[in-house]
């Protein structure tokens, strides 16, 4: 757990009426194992929202579901006004809606850092070259690697190779951002880089649903912490009342084993 | 911090210390003997015996590569001078009957005046491979294609090439060293119509027969730009359909019409005057060209959800592997007669391409199919988390690392169809090792001569297979970019 000492700007932190992502009785099953039980759960625009969890616990699955990595069995997701089903062009059109950031970054390792970051916005976007090109200079910036554009994702450190794979998200100018524990692989020295870069993504409005054991960032980004167990929903609230005062028992639990030392 | 700690004194360091030079021990030619041949006592007793057997094999042989005789008109002349030479009994090996005979090994019967021909194709291969090769080494483009122009055109000349012939493969040679200066990969539109432009140079003919050939995927283009507005299914079915029928039912006569109206023809050569190196090097860059192509699409198609795809591509896989190569060999050249309408004249060496490639490619598939198991999960999520379909996918992600970690394999099955390619001796073709040998034999002048032809030609094998695998290696040093 890192603290961030960076003060929060939340001027920009504005959550509006419209709904981004909306799941309805949402189930899922891996052969007879049933990973996610009844899902309900809507995300405004601009929300930034913490799901938490033990390992196991269905956190991953849940966020792979909404840009259908997974697939699942019955219920309703709806993202940015389109229904997931088995339609290809839907599949496309939202996944070029969303931004996915994975635990292992998953860079392309053939490509440079700004290939890496060219690739989608010029062979799903249709955008020139040029213009990609100066989209995602804006961007590397932005994570504060430009200098790296040019080589390869093995010279870069974990917490480099993170802020290139965030910034890669970023060229497809996603609605809504998805965090599958982007920091559970980095050594602690570079976890604060990565934060320090989704921090400024909130703040600059974007919708984020990060899969996190960084409790320091749910408190200060936040506006709502979701606590899953086997699969389901266990408590949601926000993030000060949700640390302050737990309501259900298996979320004190967890809570006091994460932060007990 | 527990007991064992409880003495130490605090201590705070001041200097960091600078990186140091690993110690100097020592070095030099004694050190590296004593370390790899002489190390310990059962290094020392293997390293002796492994210096005698090579003794007893270059002591065995060495007389007889000593005594070479290269000129000479035939094998007892040849045994004559090595008798005259070293005296009575003395061993030597006869070279003189590739001095003599070269010619048939590297182009078999094909007509000695037309030799150019063949020539100038094989130069030209290089032009067609440097952007496929070479696309991003300039320096090793500029020196390849600067000596496949220099030996091309020289033998060219040595071969009483016609003037014209020569002026054209000059400016194609110096076109493309210019061309690849500023624009590399405009080289690739030479290297799509090479093939068609090679097989015209080989079996001759009218040049019609391969312009109307080429005007298939023309018309299959045209039919796409006319459908693609009302459906793309039916424009890809009509874009893949359209010009095999154009192929099939009128490209012939298409091609006999225009010959009979503007007549532009180089004499003809029949398939059975091909032999030697010709032969095996038409086979096997043909079967090497088309393998790859057809190793990917059944690779992708075993790992495919589509089960019919899947299944497909699995029967056809395990059915050619398990199956020996002469087997389809003999497929080839027997049983399609029967199956083939009366009177096609199907060609042999197309038939026997067409055999190899399938045997190559379900081979490929199976190296292909190990690269694209070692890539990780994570790139085909990340590739679907970004929006790229299937085929974008595959394309720009997953096959350029996975074919990148099936070069090894990929390279050795190439080798390994090329050696093959000598099999081609069961089905009457004249193979350089086998059938060819026999026909030098053939000669009152080279009767009984063994060693010398076989030596030859497994002593050019080796140099064009060495080739391949030294290229692929420099591929895999090229490509590697994991800096670790």
């Amino acid at each position: 757990m890192s603290d961030n000492t960076r003060p929060i700007d939340r001027s920009q932190m504005q959550v509006s009426d419209e709904v981004a992502i909306d799941i309805r009785n949402m189930n899922k099953w891996y052969g007879s194992f049933h990973v996610l039980r009844d899902i309900d759960l809507t995300v405004h625009q601009g929300e930034r929202i913490v799901i938490a969890g033990p390992s196991g616990s269905g956190k991953s699955t849940l966020i792979r579901c909404i840009n259908r990595l997974e697939e699942h069995q019955s219920g309703h997701i709806v993202v940015d006004g389109i229904e997931l089903t088995n339609d290809i062009k839907n599949i496309d059109k939202v996944r070029s809606e969303v931004g996915m950031v994975f635990q292992h970054f998953n860079l392309f390792p053939h490509l440079t850092v700004m290939e890496n970051c060219t690739l989608a916005p010029i062979w799903v976007r249709k955008v020139p070259r040029r213009q990609a090109e100066e989209t995602a200079m804006r961007f590397l910036e932005k994570v504060k690697i430009p200098e790296q554009a040019h080589k390869y994702p093995g010279q870069l450190s974990g917490g480099q190779q993170q802020r290139v794979a965030i910034a890669r998200s970023l060229c497809m100018q996603p609605r809504i951002m998805l965090f599958d524990e982007p920091t559970s692989a980095l050594d602690p020295e570079m976890i604060k880089e990565v934060l320090d870069t989704m921090i400024e993504l909130a703040e600059e409005g974007m919708t984020m649903l990060c899969v996190t054991h960084e409790m320091g960032f749910a408190q200060a980004v936040a506006n709502r912490v979701i606590f899953m167990d086997q699969g389901q929903i266990v408590e949601q609230n926000e993030p000060k009342e949700f640390f302050n005062n737990p309501k259900s028992e298996r979320t004190k639990l967890f809570l006091s084993q994460i932060l007990g030392h | 911090m527990s007991d064992t700690h409880a003495q130490t004194v605090p201590f705070v360091r001041d200097t960091m210390l600078p990186p140091a030079e690993p110690p100097i021990r020592e070095a030099g030619a004694v050190r590296w003997l004593r370390e790899n041949l002489f190390s310990g006592p059962v290094n020392t007793v293997l390293t002796i015996l492994g210096i005698l057997i090579v003794w007893f094999l270059v002591s065995h042989f060495w007389d007889w590569f000593a005594h070479s005789i290269w000129n000479a008109g035939s094998l007892s002349e040849c045994r004559q001078i090595i008798a005259e030479t070293w005296g009575e009994g003395a061993r030597g090996a006869c070279w003189a009957v590739i001095r003599e005979r070269w010619n048939q090994y590297v182009y078999g019967f094909y007509p000695p005046e037309l030799y150019w021909r063949p020539t100038m194709a094989f130069g030209l291969l290089f032009v067609a491979l440097a952007p496929v090769l070479f696309s991003e080494a300039a320096q090793i483009r500029r020196i390849v294609l600067g000596l496949a122009a220099l030996m091309t055109l020289w033998l060219m000349v040595m071969l009483d090439a016609p003037a014209l012939w020569l002026a054209f493969a000059a400016v194609v040679f110096l076109g493309a060293l210019l061309v690849s200066e500023r624009h590399p990969a405009w080289l690739l539109v030479f290297s799509i119509l090479y093939p068609l432009m090679g097989v015209w140079f080989l079996w001759g003919g009218s040049a019609w027969g391969p312009i109307m050939v080429l005007v298939g995927p023309v018309l299959g283009w045209i039919a796409w730009r006319v459908m693609h507005p009302f459906s793309s299914l039916a424009a890809i079915v009509a874009a893949l359909v359209i010009p095999v029928l154009w192929w099939i039912g009128y490209a012939g006569e298409a091609a006999r019409d225009a010959e009979s109206i503007v007549s532009f023809s180089i004499p003809a050569v029949t398939s059975d005057r091909f032999g030697g190196f010709l032969l095996s090097v038409t086979i096997g860059v043909s079967g090497i060209a088309l393998s790859l192509p057809l190793g990917i699409v059944l690779a992708l198609a075993r790992r495919s959800d589509m089960f019919l795809v899947k299944s497909l591509a699995v029967i056809f896989i395990e059915f050619i592997r398990g199956v020996p190569l002469i087997a389809l060999l003999f497929v080839a050249s027997l049983l399609l007669n029967y199956f083939l309408p009366p009177g096609t004249n199907f060609d042999i060496i197309l038939r026997v391409i067409i055999m190899v490639t399938l045997f190559a490619a379900a081979y490929m598939a199976e190296v292909i199919r190990g690269g694209l198991a070692a890539l990780p999960k994570g790139q085909y999520e990340a590739a679907d988390a970004l929006g790229l379909d299937y085929w974008k996918a595959q394309r720009l992600i997953v096959l350029p690392q996975a074919l990148k970690i099936s070069i090894p394999g990929i390279v050795s099955t190439f080798i390994g169809m090329f050696k093959d390619t000598t099999l081609v001796t069961f089905v009457g073709l004249y193979d350089p090792l086998k059938s060819m040998s026999d026909a030098v034999r053939a000669s009152t002048s080279w009767k009984g001569i063994y060693w010398e032809p076989y030596i030859f030609v497994g002593f050019i094998f080796f140099l064009i297979c060495f080739g391949m695998s030294r290229y692929s290696m420099y591929l895999e040093r090229r490509l590697a970019r994991d800096h670790r």
